[in-house]
């Protein structure tokens, strides 16, 4: 169960500003029904140019329902240019703050609130401008750039929190780690990755090749059989037995403690050795 | 706390509350009977028989013989021993089939059996329709040469769907692979009876039958092939190290054979009172849906998803009630993707996100089921009056950040 502050329970149970503005000044979406979390805010300008009513829509959890409800207490009042500075920890301060797998809600009320101050305004939403880093939740790189500065975040897993990039089938893990070193300005001190998990399958082909040639097949002919390499699919590599070796009943035993051992020894601990059939 | 209300606990496919009979069996083992079975003495052999009494007493609820049950630390354990255990009499063997909906203690387990084996594996993980059912041709397609074991769990957790586990076990063992179902969930709720049964390995958990956590059993059928997953003293035979849990075990016991007797409550009142209960929120409720096969099921669970809302939120909304209940949405599941079940059901996102799943037991009243049809509409009316996409012209998407999302 998640810890929640007694206000963000307060405002989960007696959400302020439910609802709909029919001639609002400016509208903000953000998220979708397939994300799990999405928020619509409606903002109403009064003579004075401040903010006069907000009203929003959210489908959530009770930390995204309370961010849109402090959001819209939090922005009446204010001028366009005092809105625009309201920053997710600010959201988050005001409801005695997140747990922090929750603070993509609070990221997600300052969203609609930028989306909805770009409707009023005529331009396109900036934070949306970036490049998609995360398919699955729709996040742009400048999201994830100012949500690295703001909150300094320091680890893949804290971006993941703050903006949900990285939450899904977790492909765009090794670009937001790049990014993370970029903000960081780490990009110099960018470590050599271990060269064996950048193997193409050209070099893996070369490699197990040679390691046949070397020690495998020298070894097998004493028995009077040999091997081949038939195919290589990303980590499995398929071979077929001859001579002695394709007859013989302990031949699936030498695939994998003999053959299937050296070649992760010597060219990579994850392939996988199969017979061809 | 002077409004609490009493709680209506629902959630019995989490857990279960320790049964006050189990729980008066287990005391005095915690008190002054506090020898060791293993001892030479009469002080310790007099907890060794009532020990054999809680073997025999498992053994009889799934139809086995007491030789045939090991007792472990939980359900996650016996699984554990399982698999490896096959694996380890098939070592040249590189291939496990197991399903896309299994609980982490197997989908986990799986995925990373290299640190444990040594070796990668090949896993097949077989879909599911929409109901959550298995396809038998595909599974029988799935098996080869080098298939070590299948592992297929008897029913689902989060939709109570019964998977053909007797007949898929009899296709395995004619191909001579080793098979191990999770029962977790259908012990003590469906009838068991391995006498008659080509399953090798059964995977029972305490806590899910009203006795305590932190027991558990393993059945391994006499014959099959079998390696200790934790190696120490003679203790089960050197089938599992470490002095049992007498306690618990005791308490294991006792909660088998109080969920023999009441199996005909189970699938009688206890069903009906399911039945009720979800036809009672579909019907008082529109755009919910019942996730999971109607008929092939468990009687004490109802998983539906109610359209446009989102699934921590009602759960909350029912806490206020003292309803306690689970969800598969997203929020509730630890993760930012709604449960990897209803996602293999390809369940729409529309009604994963807002999925509840209700478990009863033995101890859940009509009143309470009562309670929470007569709450559950208006929490769900609340929540989708604050929803965006609840009747608005444009269900799905509504733009603003960009959500091409194909991560079912």
């Amino acid at each position: 169960m998640w810890e929640y502050t007694d206000k963000v329970r307060e405002h989960f149970m007696n959400p302020r500003n439910v609802g709909e503005i029919p001639d609002a000044d400016g509208i903000g979406e953000v998220g979708s029904l397939a994300c799990g979390d999405a928020l619509k805010l409606f903002i109403k300008l009064g003579p004075d140019g401040r903010i006069a009513d907000a009203k929003f829509k959210t489908f959530g959890c009770a930390s995204a329902i309370a961010s849109s409800s402090a959001l819209t207490e939090m922005i009446k009042g204010l001028t366009l240019e005092e809105a625009e500075k309201i920053s997710n920890e600010d959201i988050a301060e005001e409801l005695g703050g997140l747990p922090k797998e929750k603070m993509h809600c609070s990221v997600m009320g300052r969203e609609a609130l930028e989306a909805a101050i770009a409707n009023y305004r005529g331009i396109p939403i900036p934070m949306a401008q970036g490049e998609v880093v995360c398919e699955c939740f729709g996040v742009t790189d400048l999201e994830i750039r100012r949500a690295i500065h703001e909150s300094k975040l320091k680890s893949v897993e804290e971006i993941t929190n703050f903006t949900k990039a990285g939450g899904g089938c977790g492909r765009c893990h090794e670009r937001l780690e790049e990014i993370l070193r970029e903000e960081r300005q780490e990009i110099k001190e960018k470590p050599a990755a271990e060269p064996a998990k950048k193997l193409t399958n050209i070099q893996k082909i070369k490699m197990i090749e040679e390691l046949f040639e070397r020690e495998i097949r020298p070894a097998l002919r004493k028995d009077g059989g040999d091997i081949e390499l038939v195919d290589l699919d990303g980590d499995f590599v398929t071979v077929a037995l001859r001579g002695a070796c394709g007859t013989c009943k302990k031949a699936n035993l030498t695939l994998k403690e003999y053959v299937e051992k050296k070649l992760r020894e010597q060219v990579l601990d994850s392939l996988v050795v199969e017979e061809a059939h | 706390m002077a409004n609490t209300p009493p709680v209506i606990y629902l959630d019995n496919n989490a857990t279960t509350k320790v049964d006050p009979a189990v729980l008066e069996a287990m005391l005095p083992y915690f008190g002054e009977l506090y020898g060791n079975p293993s001892s030479m003495h009469s002080f310790g052999g007099q907890v060794g028989r009532t020990l054999a009494d809680a073997r025999q007493q498992v053994a009889s609820l799934i139809g086995a013989t007491s030789e045939e049950i090991i007792f472990t630390s939980c359900g996650t354990e016996s699984d554990s021993t399982a698999i490896l255990a096959a694996l380890q009499a098939f070592p040249e063997k590189r291939h496990i089939v197991t399903t896309r909906v299994e609980h982490p203690a197997v989908k986990h387990l799986c995925e990373h059996l290299d640190r444990l084996t040594g070796h990668k594996h090949r896993v097949t993980k077989l879909p599911v329709d929409r109901d959550g059912l298995l396809d038998l041709e595909q599974y029988e397609a799935a098996l080869n040469d080098d298939t070590a074991v299948v592992s297929v769990m008897w029913a689902n957790n989060e939709t109570g769907v019964i998977f053909p586990v007797e007949e898929m076990a009899k296709i395995a063992k004619n191909r001579g692979i080793l098979f191990h179902t999770d029962a977790v969930q259908a012990v003590g709720k469906i009838p068991i009876n391995m006498a008659v049964s080509a399953i090798d390995f059964l995977s029972i958990s305490g806590h899910k039958l009203h006795a305590p956590k932190g027991v558990g059993a393993l059945y391994v059928r006499k014959g099959a092939p079998f390696a200790p997953l934790i190696i120490g003293g003679h203790q089960e035979k050197g089938r599992r190290g470490g002095t049992e849990n007498v306690t618990s075990v005791i308490g294991l016991g006792k909660a088998c054979a109080l969920a023999g007797a009441r199996m005909e409550e189970e699938n009688g009142r206890v069903r009906q009172l399911r039945d009720k209960l979800e036809e009672g929120l579909l019907s008082k409720i529109p755009n919910a849906i019942l996730n999971g096969h109607k008929e092939q099921r468990l009687p004490n669970t109802t998983n539906i998803s109610f359209e446009y809302v989102e699934g921590e939120s009602i759960l909350l909304h029912l806490d206020q009630h003292g309803i306690c209940a689970s969800s598969g949405s997203a929020c509730t599941s630890g993760s930012l993707e709604p449960s990897h079940v209803l996602r293999a059901m390809g369940v729409p996102f529309t009604a994963a996100h807002g999925s509840v799943r209700l478990s009863l037991s033995v101890f859940n009243t009509e009143e309470e089921i009562d309670c929470v049809i007569d709450k559950m509409p208006g929490i769900i009316a609340k929540l989708r009056e604050m929803s965006p996409f609840w009747r608005s012209s444009h269900q799905g998407s509504v733009g603003g950040a960009n959500c091409p999302c194909e991560c079912s």
